[in-house]
């Protein structure tokens, strides 16, 4: 244990993901040791952050303004919406420039063990996005894991009733590996989700 | 390195660092072990998607300081597929891991039974040989009952005197006679005490031929008890699908 404020420090770097103890103890004496200036810049950082950034209006995700600059973009399909846990999902696949839709960001994966049903996600503003608006496809792009798959199914059935397209995003071999590595569920995947080549 | 290997079910999954995992897993003969699995959450990890909750896996373990280490994982039974897909079996299944990673203690003692039970209670799940909701019931009160909490449901759960009854109290063990009973017992209705009698024999053709509507009641009578023996409530058990 250390004195007063260092402990506290050391306590509160120690709450963040990923973080135990000793890296909690390293980072604060890196910033014990560093230049002034340079905490100071992100302590401002840290502030404005929570300030400035929210979450956006209509699809959650990260956002300057009310709405993100992805709903705010005229250019966007409107009637194509990707479903994804995490804003961070957001970034990936904009860097794939396959997707021109408009995305649903849920904050997370169904997962009852840690107390998260549906109720603790956006699901009921993805509903009330579909109901209100011109949607005729939804792309589930939930992690390929075993909430991320329980998320899609649950909302697989939410989504039946409405008339809308609904498809996952494809799981299979990761590019550029040995197909003798696959694990049996990776590849028993890519047997489902095979596509014709001859047409 | 001190090596062992064994078989296993994957109960939980947590992140650790980058690209890491703490695996929980019931084993058949080390009773319940946390290990790390490196590189794990990477696409191209060698582990795939064998350490998934649900995953039914002969695993081989190095001994570490607090964690092990999982060194190599191959699959015996993919039941996550079929799991998954359903969302009353995704939600009953979760409920049972939770349930034997709460009733099992992390020693190193073998639980043999509360593994095979499980491993049973993932196949008929995943099979879909019952209902759902009636696969979770009979688990939890079997895993209770291995765990020394066993219910009575047939002679008085204080005296012995021979049944039926028609008092329940969690806290006294189950159904009660008059004299036993304490003040605000509840009454179940006889058919759901003969499906609660049922359930923890694993009588599926007695559990099946009793009327479904009884089947809440009795969910309600089995999570009432669980509660009682579990220090913590059970996270999952709210959403689960009935
Ligand atoms: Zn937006």
């Amino acid at each position: 244990m250390y004195e007063g404020i260092v402990q506290d420090l050391i306590d509160e770097l120690g709450r963040l993901p990923g973080i135990g103890p000793k890296s909690a103890q390293r980072i604060a004496f890196h910033l014990l040791n560093a230049d002034a200036v340079d905490v100071r810049r992100l302590a401002g950082v840290l502030v404005e952050v929570k300030a400035k950034v929210h979450f956006c209006a209509i699809c959650g995700n990260v956002a300057e303004e009310e709405q993100c600059r992805i709903c705010r973009d005229p250019r966007r399909d409107t009637t194509a919406i990707c479903v994804v846990e995490e804003p961070k999902d957001v970034v990936a696949i904009e860097r794939t420039r396959e997707f021109r839709g408009r995305y649903h960001v849920l904050g997370g994966a169904i997962s009852p063990i840690e107390g998260i049903g549906p109720d603790e996600l956006r699901v009921k503003e993805l509903m009330q996005r579909l109901a209100n608006g011109d949607i005729t496809e939804v792309i589930l792009a939930t992690d390929p894991n075993l909430e991320g798959e329980a998320t899609a199914t649950y909302l697989t059935r939410m989504l039946k009733p409405l008339n809308v397209r609904v498809t996952r995003l494809a799981s299979g071999l990761p590019v550029g590996g040995d197909l003798e590595y696959a694990d049996e569920i990776t590849l028993g995947r890519a047997f489902e989700g095979r596509r014709s080549v001859d047409d | 390195m001190n090596l062992y290997r064994d078989e296993g079910i994957v109960l939980r999954t947590q992140k650790l660092g980058e690209a890491d995992r703490i695996i929980s897993l019931l084993t058949r003969s080390n009773g319940r072990v946390r290990a790390v699995a490196k590189g794990v959450r990477r696409t191209k990890s060698k582990f795939g998607g064998r350490l998934e909750p649900f995953m039914h896996v002969d695993v081989q373990f190095a001994r570490g300081r607090t964690l092990e280490v999982v060194t190599q994982v191959e699959s015996s039974s993919a039941f996550p597929q079929a799991i998954v897909g359903d969302y009353a079996r995704y939600t009953a299944g979760t409920a049972m891991l939770e349930t034997a990673e709460r009733l099992v203690a992390e020693e190193g003692e073998p639980a043999v039974q509360q593994f095979l039970l499980l491993l049973a209670a993932l196949r008929s799940l995943a099979t879909g040989a019952h209902e759902p909701t009636l696969v979770l019931d009979s688990f939890l009160l079997r895993s209770l009952a291995l765990a020394g909490y066993a219910p009575s449901f047939g002679d008085c759960a204080g005296c012995g005197a021979p049944g039926p009854h028609r008092a329940f109290s969690a806290g006294a063990g189950g159904m009660l006679c008059a004299v036993c009973r304490p003040a605000g017992s509840a009454t179940p209705a006889t058919e759901t005490v003969a499906l609660l009698g049922a359930l923890l024999a694993g009588d599926w053709s007695t559990a099946e031929a009793i009327d479904t509507r009884h089947r809440k009641a009795a969910s309600g009578f089995v999570a009432a008890y669980l509660q009682w023996h579990l220090e913590r409530g059970l996270r999952s058990l709210v959403h689960v699908e009935r």
